[in-house]
């Protein structure tokens, strides 16, 4: 039984989501192999090579993957994964995007998002944003999962020592094209790593008054996220929202600001460590589930805190 | 060009599910059933597509028991012309929906396929990727903008750090995220159009398609309760908390 974990990289460095992906390829056991398909690559296989745990490192580097397209990746995995018991993937859009083609080309059912391993073929899942837990079990001969990160704690990213091979004759299944990308650039951690993650929601009003958890998240050195309804009212881009559908996220501190907390906000956030709730109104659902909650004006407590930390 | 939609019925998003008491699965009944809210952004963007004169018929699929013929016909009360229910009381999964998909596209031939990303109650998030596949098409997932131009779908992503475009070859699926659309109330008149426009009722076996799970559920159960903290009055005393009691800034 060997498993194999597709690395999620930009060519030069591992993103951490693989890390967690690691993790849960250890608990199912057996050897464990990352691959990493990219243009120009060596570099993140070199780091891939260097994960704790990891025996070897596959490289797949060609022009067919520069930009990951989920008609040319699948077909890759699904041809190397035959070999393989269990087919891993993170569950950030990427892993998303293409694992299941590569379940469909085998014929076999993918899970996703699991938060636990229970045995090599059984597994948690949370189903209904949250509001359920899934204990499954895989019937397939391979096992295609993808990995909810916040259910894994990653493993060391250096300490290993993996061979690496090149493998892989490009495939492009002549589908699809990529057109362009706008990756939001931003000098604060990334929402899904960072320790502390503040969010904002429709009580912000508008972007211009996130600026002030911009500077809050800036003192405390943490990443900003958002409620559905503070993307949907344009105040900030998608990439910052937080829930069923948008990032979900496990800091050891969430604050969440101006948030009521509907129930598909609360499935992204609820396994945080400790949360925070500023609300002026006393009635919110966020209250529920926070450890801490101040009822108050968020343009006055705000600015407050970040004087006090 | 024919556009396919399908859609799924599925607890009401607003309904908060509860775990029955035997743990085998969440409580349906008497709970209200709807329309996944992305496959009604599905709906809209193929009507929309529509009124551009991209596209000229809407065939509108779902793959369930036979009270999925309501949101067939809502669909139809949103502008879709034709229906098709696959119908089945058993369980059915993404693998086992696809394949029955790909066999009403190599009947129905769409040149653009449009189904939600994800299903609000199982979250899984994998029939328009496995469709494509199967089908060999591209794929523009988790779609914020599609245009048709050129005999090709150009398709703006919401992906983890921001968006991303891509052009794909027709036939192709996409899958819509939350900001592709708003979707428009039917009105009345439509409702009563929609009644009677053509609904097929076919089984799995008609497509000559296999829906035995692969994934077998050995229970189900309510996720570990996080209960309410303490209300602070103060900032101070919130950092307080933070710093000696939770110690985590």
């Amino acid at each position: 039984m060997a498993v194999l974990v597709y690395a999620e990289h930009d060519n030069s460095s591992i993103k951490g989501a693989t890390l967690n992906t690691v993790a849960a390829a250890q608990a199912i056991g057996g050897e464990i192999h990352v691959l990493v398909a990219g243009a120009g690559c060596q570099a993140a296989a070199a780091a891939a090579a260097q994960i704790a745990g990891v025996s070897k490192v596959l490289v797949a580097d060609n022009t067919a993957y520069t930009n990951q397209l989920a008609e040319n990746v699948s077909l890759l995995v699904a041809d190397l994964g035959k070999a393989y018991s269990h087919i891993l993937a993170p569950a950030t859009t990427n892993g998303k995007n293409f694992a299941p083609r590569v379940a469909a080309l085998l014929d076999v059912a993918q899970i996703s998002e699991i938060t636990k391993v229970i045995s090599a073929d059984t597994f948690e899942r949370p189903i209904y944003a949250g509001n359920a837990i899934a204990t499954v079990q895989a019937l397939d001969a391979i096992k295609v999962l993808t990995v909810r990160a916040t259910g894994f704690d990653a493993v060391a990213a250096t300490g290993g020592s993996a061979a690496i091979e090149a493998v892989g004759t490009a495939t492009d299944a002549g589908t699809s094209k990529f057109v362009a990308e706008e990756l939001a650039k931003s000098d604060r951690p990334e929402l899904t790593a960072a320790k502390i993650v503040v969010s904002g929601g429709r009580g912000m009003g508008n972007g211009d008054n996130f600026k002030i958890l911009y500077s809050l998240a800036d003192k405390l050195g943490a990443a900003v996220g958002a409620s559905r309804a503070a993307v949907d009212a344009g105040f900030v881009p998608n990439d910052m929202q937080v829930g069923q559908t948008g990032k979900i996220v496990a800091p050891q501190l969430y604050v969440a600001v101006g948030i009521s907390g509907a129930i598909q906000h609360l499935a992204g956030m609820k396994d945080s460590k400790v949360i925070v709730a500023i609300n002026k109104d006393e009635e919110a659902p966020i209250f529920q589930v926070a450890d801490y909650g101040i009822v108050g004006d968020l343009f006055d407590l705000v600015p407050q805190l970040e004087k006090l930390v | 060009m024919k556009a396919l939609v399908a859609v799924k019925r599925v607890v009401d998003y607003n309904v908060k599910v509860r775990v029955k008491a035997d743990k085998t699965g969440v409580e349906l009944a008497n709970v209200k059933m709807a329309i996944n809210p992305f496959c009604e952004i599905a709906v809209e963007e193929a009507v929309r597509l529509k009124e551009k004169g991209i596209v000229t018929e809407i065939v509108v699929v779902s793959v369930g028991p036979k009270e999925a013929q309501e949101q067939i016909r809502t669909a139809m009360a949103l502008g879709a012309d034709r229906g098709i229910l696959v119908e089945t009381g058993a369980e059915v999964q993404p693998l086992a929906v696809a394949k029955l998909l790909k066999a009403i596209c190599d009947q129905e031939q769409p040149q653009l396929v449009i189904v939600g990303k994800q299903a609000i109650d199982d979250d899984n998030n994998q029939t328009g990727q496995m469709l494509a596949a199967l089908a060999g098409y591209g794929q523009g997932t988790f779609a914020s903008v599609v245009k048709v131009e050129g005999g090709k779908a150009i398709v703006t992503r919401e992906i983890d750090g921001g968006f991303q475009t891509v052009e794909l070859n027709l036939p192709a699926v996409v899958t819509t995220d939350l900001r592709l659309n708003e979707p428009r109330y039917a009105a009345l008149p439509n409702i009563m159009k929609a009644k009677k426009k053509p609904l097929d009722v076919k089984t799995p076996a008609d497509f000559g398609v296999d829906v035995t799970p692969r994934v077998k559920t050995l229970k189900v159960e309510p996720p570990a309760e996080r209960s309410a903290g303490i209300k602070v009055k103060t900032v101070e005393e919130l950092v307080a908390k933070l710093k000696n009691e939770a110690k985590v800034i």
